[in-house]
């Protein structure tokens, strides 16, 4: 029997240190993305998204034809010898287009008035694509440096009045998912506030804010949605909100975020409930953490996976949702472009005579593979966050 | 019964909200139906603003209005000539209501079907087949799919009419363009819900008294693979009356959902708000019946 020297004792405590360092603490993030890792579908996913959502900001970088401008597509003659329409439902094809702005002159002309005009290049820049910010500009710039006035051609085809399909669907992609972002963000802001206070405050506080939440649960909102965008959009009240530099866009954030709130709220209500009550919660404090760490180590994450999860599969049906609106005529209305005015264009001009099937397979896709991206990642990450499967 | 008397007065509450907030909208918008007539003398506008109460108080305007409402009487139209609200709902709700049921009809029985099938001869070629098929079929947005089923099945193949209403044939692709989403989404569910049950003690027992399979998964496994299908039945209800709105559209059907996106984009506000109360009170009634069908599948729930 060895006694028990100071020696032994830090031996003892320098083997036990030794140990808990080899042993390496995972985070919660760490463990969930190497689980999603292994999940290929959803990896494929995020890939996608990310790809997207690339694209769609660095839309004006791509060589792609103008979303408005009418007149690119190189005119041609009919049968008969007599000049074509300026190339409208074009079906998909590879024909070469040209910008006609690289060679443009940048001068800006001097009148006899000694007033300067707009320079051919900038009122071609206008015609081809209308307000640009500064950003984009750049990029417009650094496009036609790189690309010149090569353009991909119509491989998606074109549409009633000859624009080019492809590049309309990825200046729409921006509004898309910028709609689905914005307003999944107003929900968010809305329904993490509100539940955590109704879970967080309790008692009768928390049954008649739940119960606001039933009602409003259990009303139609898409009919209500468009009864107040129709109001909205009276003349009057109109001018009244760009008066105040709230344009029809911002609205639709606005009004789309304050309605899909309600399942966040109930959601994180939820897991504040159930958190306050946790023993691990409880065993923090005992061991003398700091309600600030508490907080911040403890409640944010457990909340914030919930939030996540969540959040990834509102965004698809927030989307979804300005489709349906933008499709219907009360959404967003040209010349902005979403892939839900796409799809409205191309079943408006379906007719018997013609089959114009690239107006709608491929707005149709974008959505659809968009929505299946997001709703697999979302599926995706409820795994990878579970926190029963931490460390499998 | 106190069950529904309390599912009935929730339903009053709520309606009274939408009731409240449309109106005071309404009333918020400058301009009612006779401030457009420029041509009309001072006097006489105002003895027709007087005989339809524009002059009163605000709030004898609202408590007059919530009177009528409570009678079922949603006042006229302020856009079409001769038509009352009431009309207008009158006109287009069996519409509205056959392509519905219609629909509903198509998504319960091929979305059960399969995902029975589907779970009977799991990760089978059929099960692949009709897996692969749901999955599209919830991404794909009802608009789409019908742009594409009219250039299908009415231009390239000719087996539909286009667009009218009155013939039965006129139904079919509309309700199946309708249905095609929630009957995958009802594929999948009972695809998991069989799967569970088929798992469990009592279809053992079952197949261990010596019961005959089609008699096990008929009589015994249905029963209980039905019940997450039918609990995502009201919220599929609350989707087919939202996705009415925009088949109509696209068929050109003369629906509840056509005239109500006609209000909306013609601002014709006493239809629009009469809608929305059709609408609410609709989806309130479907779900109170949703959950009482419930309790009589499953004996384990009590209606509180």
């Amino acid at each position: 029997m060895s006694p028990i020297t100071p020696n032994n004792e830090i031996d003892r405590y320098a083997a036990l240190l030794d140990e808990a360092r080899r042993i390496k603490g995972v985070s919660l993030a760490k463990d969930a993305w190497r689980r999603l890792q292994r999940n290929y579908v959803a990896m494929g996913a995020l890939v996608y998204l990310i790809l997207l959502i690339l694209a769609a900001i660095f839309t004006p970088l791509l060589p792609l034809q103008s979303p408005i401008e009418q007149h690119l597509q190189p005119a041609e003659t009919d049968k008969k010898g007599n000049p074509a329409l300026h190339g409208q439902f074009l079906p998909p094809r590879a024909v070469a287009v040209e910008l006609g702005l690289d060679d443009a002159d940048r001068t800006r002309p001097v009148y006899d008035d000694g007033q300067e005009g707009d320079s051919p290049f900038e009122i071609r820049l206008q015609k081809l694509f209308a307000g640009l910010g500064w950003f984009d500009r750049m990029l417009v710039e650094t496009r036609l440096a790189v690309f010149g006035d090569w353009c991909i051609p119509s491989i998606c085809g074109t549409d009633n009045l000859g624009r080019d399909v492809l590049a309309r669907l990825f200046w729409g992609a921006r509004i898309s998912l910028m709609v689905g972002f914005v307003a999944t963000l107003v929900s968010l802001v809305i329904g993490v506030s509100y539940g955590a206070t109704a879970g967080y405050l309790g008692g009768h506080i928390d049954n008649i804010m739940m119960r606001i939440v039933d009602i409003l649960y259990s009303i139609p909102f898409i009919f209500v949605v468009i009864f107040i965008i129709t109001i909205l959009d009276e003349e009057s009240i109109r001018g009244w909100l760009d008066a105040r530099g709230i344009d029809r866009i911002v609205v639709f954030y606005l009004v789309i975020g304050a309605i899909y709130w309600l399942t966040m709220a109930r959601v994180v209500r939820g897991q504040v409930i159930s958190l306050k009550n946790e023993q691990f919660i409880e065993a923090a404090r005992t061991v003398g953490a700091s309600s600030r760490r508490i907080i911040f180590r403890h409640l944010v994450p457990n909340v914030l996976s919930v939030v996540i999860v969540y959040l990834t599969l509102t965004i698809p049906s927030v989307m979804l949702f300005e489709a349906f609106l933008s499709f219907l005529g009360l959404g967003v209305t040209p010349p902005d472009i979403s892939w839900g005015v796409l799809a409205q264009e191309g079943i408006r001009v379906i007719s018997p005579v013609k089959i114009y099937w690239w107006l709608i397979v491929f707005p149709g896709l974008a959505l659809a593979l968009t929505l299946f991206a997001l709703n697999f990642l979302g599926d995706g990450l409820r795994d990878a966050l579970d926190p029963r499967m931490k460390n499998r | 019964m106190i069950f529904l008397l309390k599912r009935l007065g929730w339903m009053l509450l709520t309606l009274w909200i939408v009731f409240t907030v449309s109106f005071f909208l309404m009333r918020s918008v400058p301009g009612g139906p006779f401030q457009r007539e420029k041509s009309l003398p001072e006097d006489v506008k105002r003895n027709i603003e007087r005989r339809y109460h524009f002059d009163e108080p605000l709030y004898k305007q609202y408590a007059r209005q919530l009177w009528h409402t409570v009678q079922f009487d949603l006042g006229p139209s302020f856009k079409l000539q001769d038509y009352t609200v009431n009309e207008i709902i009158a006109q287009g709700f069996p519409v509205s209501a056959s392509l519905g049921v219609l629909a509903m009809t198509f998504a319960l029985v091929l979305g059960l079907t399969a995902g029975v099938v589907s779970a009977l001869w799991p990760r089978g070629f059929l099960d692949v087949s009709f897996m692969t098929m749901a999955t599209l079929g919830i991404a794909v947005p009802n608009f789409v799919l019908a742009g594409l089923s009219i250039i299908v099945f009415v231009f390239l193949l000719q087996w539909f009419p286009a667009a009218g209403w009155g013939e039965l044939r006129q139904t079919i692709l509309p309700a199946l363009c309708l249905g095609a989403p929630f009957a995958a989404y009802i594929a999948r569910l009972s695809r998991t819900g069989m799967l569970d049950v088929l798992g469990q003690d009592y279809i053992r027992t079952a197949y261990a008294k010596g019961l005959g399979s089609r008699r096990v998964i008929l009589r015994h496994a249905l029963g209980g693979a039905i019940l997450p299908v039918v609990s995502y039945l009201g919220p599929a209800i609350a989707g087919i009356l939202t996705g009415s709105l925009v088949l109509e559209q696209i068929f050109a059907l003369p629906g509840m959902g056509s005239h109500f996106i006609e209000a909306a984009t013609q601002r014709d506000y006493t239809v629009a708000m009469g809608m929305v109360l059709v609408y609410t009170s609709l989806v309130y009634v479907m779900n109170m019946l949703v959950d009482i069908s419930y309790s009589v599948i499953d004996p384990r729930v009590e209606l509180k």
